[in-house]
């Protein structure tokens, strides 16, 4: 009897969307644990409740993977989780990745039609749910994962892929579903690309990422690593061994600093270098493992996107007693989403906005303050966000010993500058068609990082999904 | 996996490894690094290859035993493997027939400088090498350099074998006798090459200056991913910050601010020593 009232009840009472379980924020800013929990299966089922399948899906459009949204969460509400993670893979490789770090409240929940008078779907909460149950369940030994020991093979021409960041494990995937032989060329120890060297361990989990490249490999992707192309193997060596198609992925891997005084002292660090010591090299594990890193208890983190905060919330887990984000613009113009936003307030981040460095000072070597000018909002700028210009005689000084630039990544050259006739843009970026990835260059695709400048894993995922296609007809009919 | 096929102890806590490295010994030129990493949880550090054999892919490496990466190094044996070597890394050597070169080579960079001296003789430079060591029994190499330079000079800070002083000081008096005049300060040397301690190459450089003599120095900064990645192994040449790993690890010596890079290689000092302790300490226990 209560059982049917219930029923009842929950029939006209608004089902309000899941809220994602998190860790304390006082206990995790002492671990490098995961922030994010993960829906059981009953907040799954409860969240998947909420997606009305539409006839005319709007969140598909909204995702640069074209996920089949619908039929995914379709397939969660009648209790099909495996199917349900079938269907993400149909055009997405790195689900349990893509459900924890893209930008969904700017892509496939924006466009969600009850996101217009209540929040939206949790869509990347579910797609991480049903990813995360599979490999929870294999490791538990409740279900072996019906993929795990089986290698297909590949017997269709050869690719090179340059890079293993999201670009290039997806290029890489699709190419081998269609049946293609696919090598990834890395040139760090590990592959991921900015998945294991840059995003940290507390926002996706260096196993997790593992997890999906062995599915790759099932897929029959193979993966060098310790290979720099430009340098250990060129190009045109690829191409001579029986490559047919190179795709270039190599990603934003060079940072930015801002030519100030005192930028060369020590306890200054670019985010990459940062975030490389503690994610890839573990140094947060010192002296367990061997790669040091200096752990501040004053940090300044320089930048206001995912890589700022990421390295903010990193410095704060190392330890440090003040973290302040400094950042020229005021919040409303931070490219970083909104939850790390969130996450980094509550781990007591302290958010210096409107502000900008002119000057390091150090003594004996070591950086000691960072010297900043107020800044004021004028006129909207070319990126459409308003621009930042100094206020005069607004310097301050703020006492610190780590200092993290982290004000943006542009494209490595080491492999661009042994290619001479690649056409790049100013900035060195490739020059690619952004449907297709096709080069200048014969056989030469490109995409991610390496084309369109920094920006998220989503796009770049994109990107690799293009490109297998385009790669896919230029080798089925020699067009180029 | 790279499997070390033979050993050598050159001096006392320096050894010679041979390593499987094949594609990387078809590429090396004079000059270059590589990056290794021993185990699961060790760190990255570049090492200069030392030499190479193109034919045979093998590709060898001169550590000295300074801290617990290269401790760990040391501990290893002909048939243990490194687990990762990335390479070859940064640019290779000017090599060109400038005439009359110096190469100058302190502790462990005599292995480095040993390839470099090769090359210039092959494209017929006259080379004058003048290498040193803290004291005899820890100079490296001497037999090699012998063979391959035209002249060799050899000097140790004790006196117990050759000059007894710095290479620098051997150098500078060098270059005073053989300054065809002292006004002009004008020699018959084409360029000066030195590759050992940071602060030997500083005192190479300042001996150079007055001669207005071309100096090249390859530096040895902290590095990470040796591929323009990080920046960790930035210095500032000419006033501007390079990145020894892609714009090096070769620089005109006369711009380099050592001051900065002297600093900057200690940044992890404590760390070092901390990570050493806690590694003899285990030795030890074994």
């Amino acid at each position: 009897m209560t059982k049917k009232k219930s029923s009842k009840k929950h029939k006209v009472e608004k089902i309000l969307r899941v809220a994602m379980p998190e860790q304390n924020p006082k206990e995790r800013i002492k671990n490098f644990d995961e922030v994010n929990l993960g829906y059981n299966q009953k907040d799954a089922l409860r969240e998947a409740s909420r997606c009305l399948q539409c006839k005319n899906p709007r969140c598909i459009e909204g995702c640069p993977a074209e996920i089949d949204i619908k039929s995914f969460i379709g397939l969660i509400q009648k209790k099909k989780f495996d199917e349900a993670l079938e269907k993400i893979r149909e055009c997405n490789s790195l689900p349990a990745v893509c459900g924890r770090v893209c930008p969904q409240e700017d892509q496939c929940e924006k466009t969600c039609i009850l996101g217009i008078k209540d929040k939206p779907v949790a869509i990347g909460n579910l797609e991480r749910f049903v990813a995360d149950r599979e490999r929870e369940r294999e490791a538990r030994g409740i279900q072996k994962c019906a993929w795990s020991e089986v290698t297909k093979k590949c017997t269709k021409e050869r690719i090179a892929v340059i890079g293993s960041g999201p670009a290039g494990l997806t290029c890489g995937a699709e190419l081998a579903r269609l049946g293609y032989q696919v090598t990834i060329f890395e040139a760090l120890h590990e592959p991921g690309g900015v998945l294991v060297y840059g995003i940290p361990e507390f926002r996706l989990p260096k196993e997790i990422v593992k997890k999906e490249i062995e599915y790759l490999k099932h897929l029959g992707v193979k993966i060098e690593v310790n290979m720099v192309i430009g340098k250990t193997l060129t190009i045109d060596e690829l191409f001579d061994k029986g490559f047919k198609v190179v795709f270039i992925s190599t990603g934003a891997g060079l940072p930015y600093f801002m030519s100030i005084p005192g930028e060369n002292l020590n306890g200054v660090y670019s985010a990459n270098e940062y975030l490389t010591r503690s994610n890839l090299m573990k140094a947060y594990k010192f002296p367990e493992c061997d790669t040091p890193i200096i752990r501040g208890e004053r940090v300044a983190v320089i930048g206001g996107g995912n890589v700022a905060l990421d390295s903010a919330r990193t410095a704060k887990r190392l330890g440090a007693e003040h973290v302040y984000l400094i950042y020229r613009r005021s919040e409303k113009e931070m490219p970083a989403r909104d939850e790390e936003v969130e996450h980094a307030r509550a781990e007591g981040i302290e958010f210096n906005l409107l502000a900008n460095p002119v000057e390091i000072l150090g003594k004996d070597g070591w950086v000691n303050k960072i010297r900043c000018i107020r800044m004021k909002l004028g006129e909207p700028d070319d990126s459409g966000r308003r621009r930042p210009i100094p206020i005069k005689g607004s310097e301050f000084n703020i006492k610190v010993d780590v200092v993290i630039m982290a004000i943006g990544q542009g494209p490595n050259p080491v492999l661009t500058s042994t290619i001479p006739k690649l056409k790049l843009n100013e900035s060195g970026n490739i020059k690619a068609d952004i449907e297709t990835g096709k080069t200048n260059v014969k056989g030469v695709f490109a995409g991610g990082d390496i084309v369109t400048g920094a920006a998220t894993v989503i796009l770049a995922i994109g990107a690799g999904k293009k490109a297998a296609a385009a790669i896919d007809e230029y080798i089925r009919t020699g067009v180029w | 996996m790279y499997k070390i096929i033979k050993k050598e102890n050159l001096a006392k806590n320096i050894d010679r490894f041979y390593i499987k490295a094949l594609l990387i010994a078809r590429k090396a030129g004079a000059g270059q690094f590589v990056v290794i990493r021993i185990n699961e949880r060790g760190e990255r550090i570049p090492l200069t290859i030392a030499d190479y054999s193109r034919d045979k892919g093998i590709i060898s490496l001169v550590s000295m035993r300074v801290g617990k990466t290269t401790a760990l190094l040391s501990s290893l044996k002909k048939g243990d493997a490194i687990m990762d070597i990335v390479g070859p890394l940064g640019n290779a050597s000017e090599i060109k027939n400038f005439g009359k070169v110096i190469c100058v080579g302190g502790g462990v960079g005599i292995a480095a400088i040993l390839p470099i001296v090769r090359e210039l003789k092959e494209a017929g430079n006259y080379v004058i090498s003048i290498i040193g060591a803290r004291s005899k029994g820890l100079l490296i190499l001497k037999k090699s350099m012998e063979q391959t330079s035209d002249e060799l000079y050899v000097c140790s800070d004790d006196g117990s074998m050759g000059y007894h002083g710095f290479v620098t000081n051997f150098l500078k008096e060098y270059l005073e006798k053989n300054t065809g005049s002292k006004k002009s300060k004008k020699t018959a040397i084409a360029r000066v090459i030195a590759v050992g301690p940071a602060p030997m190459m500083a005192s190479v450089a300042k001996v150079t200056r007055p001669f207005n003599l071309k100096t090249i120095v390859s530096l040895n900064s902290i590095m990470v991913d040796g591929t323009g990645m990080c920046g960790s192994c930035r210095v500032e040449v000419g006033g501007k910050t390079k990145f020894v790993c892609v714009d090096g690890p070769e620089f005109d010596a006369h711009d380099v601010n050592f001051d900065l890079l002297l600093s900057r290689q200690k940044v992890y000092c404590s760390h070092e020593k901390e990570c050493m302790g806690i590694y003899e300490k285990q030795c030890k226990l074994r």
